[in-house]
């Protein structure tokens, strides 16, 4: 009998899956038991509604995509009237992404959403589509220790840092949330890419640039996974190009206590069912009583800090 | 619903529910020079479909085509006494053309049915149908459901010369009076298309129009519906990525109560009204 809970801090999770925010919402009910998942993350909002970029929003490269959604939002009040009431429903704790452009209006609606039925916020101070100039908090450790200590001060709830690749100082900002007061760090993002049109020699998309996501993203936010486990004692969640249940498992052994699917459930929307049962026949084949077996049992034969944080191929 | 309502349900498919399922390939030929035909063999669970539905499908990747996202497509057919699922596509890009590599017993994974289709209200006794290319695919369910409710359809059927044109002894079986127009033939202009069209209207043969895809077939069936009062569908495209409505990847704009809105193509479409639908 495998155990598959996976404990977030406060939160206690069924198994360690769960999908990755704006790849998610109450359409997948349609396709799937949402009962059978460790946690509902639900798509960003901000307070304000807001209509998103212009199309193409996604388009595909080889083995994976880019989008450039731009977070179209209905705004709070909506979110709080709908979107809740229909996932108390389930018996599975609700996340809620939140966002906005300036740390005031982030700490507001971090605030605004501390509702009953919300169970943990995931504040996305990473998106690369909608911070000035690209920028997003999450890229310099200063700038996101000054937003999360003001979203700390705004709720109670367990607050889950979403990083962003888009940076050079992982493992100084993954500690500058810690020390502001998450709960725990999901990473990460996506990473900001371009395609171009040959042909019509147009950006691929409406948006010119927009952020990698899929298999071919995994290596890279596996190994910020790493250095984050490595960096900070609170929980750490992948996210980056899972699809199978294998790239669980190495996300687990690098360090992380639980991961969050996004781009595979758009290619199969029952990705996430199928990962959870795999993941349990591994374990039970493999003779792992619960996650422990797993979590941070990477064999780095004791790394030098020096290579652990590297932030350059060497 | 509309992304900027603020008091509305979640509104779920049209069917409520929609399955990933396995299929296999019984036949996938050429058509004509243009069109391939899809013909799958389909569990009963998937074939519970409206016209205008659309199956999401996960193309095959070969040595030679990687198509990474699934594809949207039109249903050409359902028939769930057979249990087979039909499809009518161009070789375009990446996805098609992997399609087109699959052979008699391949399987092919599909997701649906998704999405709204066209509907046809107790009062639509005598419907038109406009419809040029692959688009006819799109609009070839509808005829089965006329012919199952008893209605009166003319086809406008337009392609670019007669030899490809797509679906006309289709649309006859099903009873429908069809009206071939080509470019080849100078036939296919819009002028023609209205001056039809309106000689019809004129003949008190014309309660509701449908159309799918083409911008300028939109903006030609607006201004006679305006002009003369009658209702009308369209089924538009929009690239996608889940199907489901989760991405919020394939929006278009619409013209409703003196705003624009927009909606997801895949959950609150693909079927329109067509006065709604603004141009691109």
């Amino acid at each position: 009998m495998v155990d598959l809970t996976a404990k977030i801090g406060a939160l206690t999770l069924k198994n360690p899956i769960m999908p990755a925010s704006g790849t998610f919402s109450e359409d997948l009910a349609d396709v799937i038991d949402m009962n059978a998942l460790g946690a509902h993350v639900t798509k960003t909002i901000t307070r304000e509604k807001r209509g998103g970029n212009p199309t193409p929003r996604v388009c595909e490269v080889r083995g994976s995509m880019l989008n450039s959604i731009g977070i179209p939002s209905k705004g709070i009040d909506y979110f709080i009237q709908n979107v809740i009431p229909f996932y108390q429903k389930y018996d599975v704790p609700l996340i809620v992404s939140i966002s906005a452009n300036n740390a005031d209006d982030f700490a507001r609606i971090c605030e605004e959403i501390s509702v009953p039925g919300v169970d943990a916020i995931e504040v996305n101070i990473s998106c690369p589509n909608i911070e000035e100039d690209g920028k997003a908090f999450a890229m310099r450790p200063s700038t996101t220790h000054q937003v999360m200590t003001q979203l700390r001060g705004a709720s109670d709830l367990p607050l889950w840092a979403k990083l962003s690749p888009n940076t050079g100082e992982t493992s100084e900002v993954a500690q500058a949330a810690e020390d502001a007061g998450a709960d725990a760090l999901v990473v990460a993002n996506t990473l900001l890419s371009m395609a171009i049109d040959i042909h019509s020699r147009k950006p691929k998309l409406g948006n010119l640039m927009g952020g990698l996501s899929g298999p071919s993203l995994k290596p890279i936010t596996l190994r910020m996974a790493y250095q984050c486990a490595k960096a900070v004692d609170i929980p750490v969640i992948g996210c980056g190009g899972i699809s199978k249940a294998e790239d669980v498992i190495e996300y687990l052994i690098a360090g992380a206590s639980a991961v969050q699917v996004g781009t595979a459930t758009f290619i199969n929307p029952t990705a996430m069912i199928t990962i959870i049962a795999e993941l349990e026949a591994y374990m039970a084949a493999n003779g792992m009583a619960d996650l422990s077996a797993l979590v941070g049992s990477v064999r780095d034969d004791d790394a030098a800090d020096a290579v652990v944080f590297m932030e350059t191929a060497p | 619903m509309t992304q900027t309502d603020t008091a509305a349900e979640v509104r779920t498919s049209a069917n409520g529910e929609a399955f990933e399922a396995e299929t296999v390939v019984k036949s996938n030929e050429e058509v004509n020079g243009e069109y391939r035909l899809l013909i799958l063999d389909a569990p009963q669970r998937i074939l519970n479909c409206r016209p205008g539905q659309f199956f999401h499908l996960l193309c095959p990747v070969t040595t030679a085509h990687q198509p990474y996202l699934r594809r949207p497509m039109s249903i050409y057919g359902f028939y769930p006494e057979r249990g087979e699922l039909h499809f009518l596509y161009k070789v375009t890009g990446e996805g098609t053309r992997a399609l087109a590599e699959l052979r008699p017993g391949d399987t092919l994974n599909v997701l649906g049915p998704l999405g709204h289709g066209y509907t046809i209200q107790d009062d639509w006794q005598n419907l038109l149908l406009v419809a040029r290319g692959v688009g006819l695919a799109t609009l070839a369910p509808l005829a089965q459901e006329a012919r199952r409710l008893g209605r009166k359809l003319t086809a406008i059927c337009s392609a670019r010369s007669p030899e490809v044109l797509m679906s006309v002894d289709l649309f006859r079986e099903m009873g429908a009076e069809v009206i071939t127009v080509t470019d080849a033939e100078g036939t296919s202009g819009m002028e023609d298309i209205r001056a039809t069209i309106e000689a019809r209207i004129a003949a008190g043969e014309v309660d509701a129009l449908y159309t799918c895809g083409s911008n300028r077939m939109l903006k030609l069936l607006q201004d006679i519906g305006a002009k003369h009062g009658i209702p009308g569908e369209i089924a538009l495209e929009q690239q996608m990525a889940c199907g489901l409505g989760m991405c919020q990847c394939c929006v278009r704009s619409f013209r409703r109560d003196n705003r624009i809105v927009h909606e997801r193509v895949c959950r609150e479409g693909p079927v329109f009204d067509m006065q709604e639908a603004m141009g691109w």
